[in-house]
């Protein structure tokens, strides 16, 4: 079922709640992946806040969706997201990557309520994703899977690897999202490794695979709709996205992957998205 | 008489023993499950056993989701392989994240003797000694590697577990109880301590036995946990006598001799030690037993080094 436009712009505010949080942030630690956390927004909060089935009270409730950020340098935003769903309070993403807060640089299970598996070693998400999948159907759970990934990730040959096994256990309860940014950490992909025809890469792989823009929120829900329908095969969605999405200087840049944000470019940052600087 | 079973065989009987009747309990293979012997398990429970096919990082990376549901992944390929390919799993999510995937490496050290130096196991005790948290353990005979896989389940850790290709010397009766983190006396000396793990432990009780006509006591202990180490039987033995020996196949560098060293040396012990495994060389293909004498691994080269120390002493 659609959105209503009531619900898209309630979830459209968070997503602009949380950019502008997410650089206030980033710039006060002056560390963090920008780039990459800006481009998941919205495919995160569709998930957390509209599409998948957690529960914050109780983080390892066995009915919950099971969500892997495989693209773990986009902690930042996964953490908002966490704190604003109540898995932690919300203050602890003040102290990101500071010593002595849970909120490690990349994603832990072992200390954040709300990570299902570390991540960060990139191209080992999808996999993990697949043994939780089995497992679930093991215990004829019907909870689901669903993994996020970066498109510089799809260099690393295990997602691929992972590609092929998720087809041959004809995994419909795992469901694949690409953040499809373009850019990587040293340049675009195509620079770097063009990942050629990524859907037919995809469908030839076995999965049913599925096109949205990945910053229309309303578009993204409903492309998760129609893959959870999807049968005897694991479902990737691939998401067109932006990287640094929201904040005109970082859109597009390679160096904005990793970068500190500088003082002025916080304010010119604000400025964009419409926050107190 | 019972037939003697390669370790192998005794692994996969242990799986289907411990692992039938209990849903929590999955296995995972790479395509080398008629080798490994978990495909034993897979013709008993089907509906539990994973062949990935040749993707060691994927099945590596699997387990990790088996195991964050509560299941007990055994994970099965040589031990080169999962060693190396699957070491990123095991820090990622074993150690850091504590999940309790079982990796299971089969044919380590020489065991696959002819396949050559690209299919023999000589760091793997030491590349996963390395990271936190990994329980590591070299199986040593049927009746041991039968308690690996009950304690395996039970045990709420990662683990790494050395297995073989080969027969072992019986060590053990049936009924022996095993704990990890603690060696086992195999046999008691005055003399000289040799500290064995895996095939060593029954040619170390060969050679202690030519040491004996030599006139010198040999203690051989069965060290199969090489982490968390028996620190307190190596200080002991240490003090009770006069020279230490480690025996492995495995590389110097890093397995149970550089863990012995470690005790021996922090502890300002000052005894003669002898650490004899593969020299910090690549080995190559041949029969077994020609590769154990190769590389000084057979009862009568370690006697002669036992001897030598003995005389440091």
């Amino acid at each position: 079922m659609a959105l209503s436009s009531q619900r898209r712009e309630e979830l459209e505010a968070l997503c602009q709640k949380f950019r502008i949080d997410l650089i206030r942030q980033l710039h006060a630690v002056q560390t963090g992946h920008p780039g990459g956390s800006l481009s998941v927004c919205e495919i995160l909060t569709a998930l957390y806040f509209e599409k998948a089935n957690t529960n914050p009270a109780s983080p390892r409730d066995p009915s919950r969706d099971r969500i892997i950020l495989s693209k773990g340098h986009a902690a930042p935003m996964l953490y908002r997201v966490l704190g604003e769903k109540g898995f932690f309070p919300l203050d602890d993403f003040a102290k990101l990557r500071q010593y002595g807060c849970h909120l490690q640089g990349h994603p832990c299970s072992a200390h954040t309520p709300g990570v299902e598996i570390p991540s960060g070693p990139l191209g080992l998400g999808l996999s993990a994703g697949i043994g939780m999948a089995l497992s679930l159907r093991l215990d004829r759970n019907p909870a689901r899977v669903y993994v996020v990934l970066g498109d510089g990730e799809l260099n690393e040959g295990g997602v691929w690897e992972a590609a092929m096994c998720a087809a041959k256990y004809k995994l419909d309860n795992l469901l694949a999202i690409v953040d499809y940014n373009h850019v990587q950490l040293d340049g675009t992909s195509d620079a770097i490794m063009p990942l050629g025809d990524l859907a037919a890469k995809w469908r030839a792989f076995g999965w049913e695979t599925l096109p949205c823009d990945g910053h229309d929120i309303s578009a993204l829900c409903e492309t998760i709709d129609a893959a959870r329908k999807i049968k005897a095969k694991p479902s990737v969605i691939i998401a067109e996205s932006v990287k640094g999405k929201g904040v005109p200087f970082m859109e597009g840049k390679n160096t904005w992957h990793g970068n500190p944000i500088g003082k002025e470019q916080f304010a010119e940052a604000m400025v964009a998205l419409g926050g107190m600087a | 008489m019972k037939t003697q079973k390669t370790i192998r065989e005794a692994y996969g009987e242990a799986l289907i023993k411990y692992g039938k009747d209990d849903p929590r309990v999955v296995v995972m293979d790479a395509d080398v499950s008629s080798s490994t012997k978990s495909g034993m398990f897979g013709a008993a429970c089907p509906e539990r056993f994973f062949n990935v096919g040749i993707a060691e990082a994927n099945m590596t990376a699997m387990a990790a989701g088996f195991a964050a549901e509560g299941k007990i992944p055994f994970v099965n390929t040589f031990a080169v392989f999962l060693a190396t390919t699957g070491s990123l799993a095991m820090r990622t999510f074993g150690g850091y994240a504590g999940l309790p995937m079982k990796f299971m490496g089969a044919y380590s050290g020489m065991s696959d003797a002819y396949d050559g130096a690209t299919h023999h196991s000589i760091e793997d005790l030491s590349i996963m000694r390395a990271i936190p948290n990994v329980v590591t353990m070299v199986a040593s005979d049927e009746v041991q590697t039968d308690w690996l896989v009950k304690n395996a389940i039970a045990t709420d850790s990662p683990m790494y577990i050395r297995l073989s290709r080969d027969k072992m010397k019986p060590l053990y009766l049936e009924n022996e109880t095993f704990e990890t983190g603690k060696g086992k006396v195999l046999r008691d000396g005055s003399d000289i301590t040799i500290f064995a793990c895996g095939m060593m432990c029954g040619i170390a009780l060969d050679a202690a036995a030519i040491l004996e006509n030599d006139g010198v006591s040999a203690r051989v202990v069965d060290m199969f946990t090489i982490k968390p180490l028996d620190r307190e039987l190596v200080l002991r033995c240490a003090r009770e006598t006069r020279a230490i020996i480690t025996a492995e196949e495995h590389n110097v560098i890093g397995g149970l001799g550089s863990a012995v060293a470690e005790v021996l040396a922090e502890a300002n012990m000052q005894v003669p030690l002898v650490r004899i495994g593969i020299e910090d060389r690549f080995t190559e293909t041949g029969a077994y037993g020609d590769l154990l004498a190769a590389h000084g691994l057979d009862a009568v080269s370690i006697a002669q080094k036992a001897m030598n120390a003995q005389l440091r002493a």
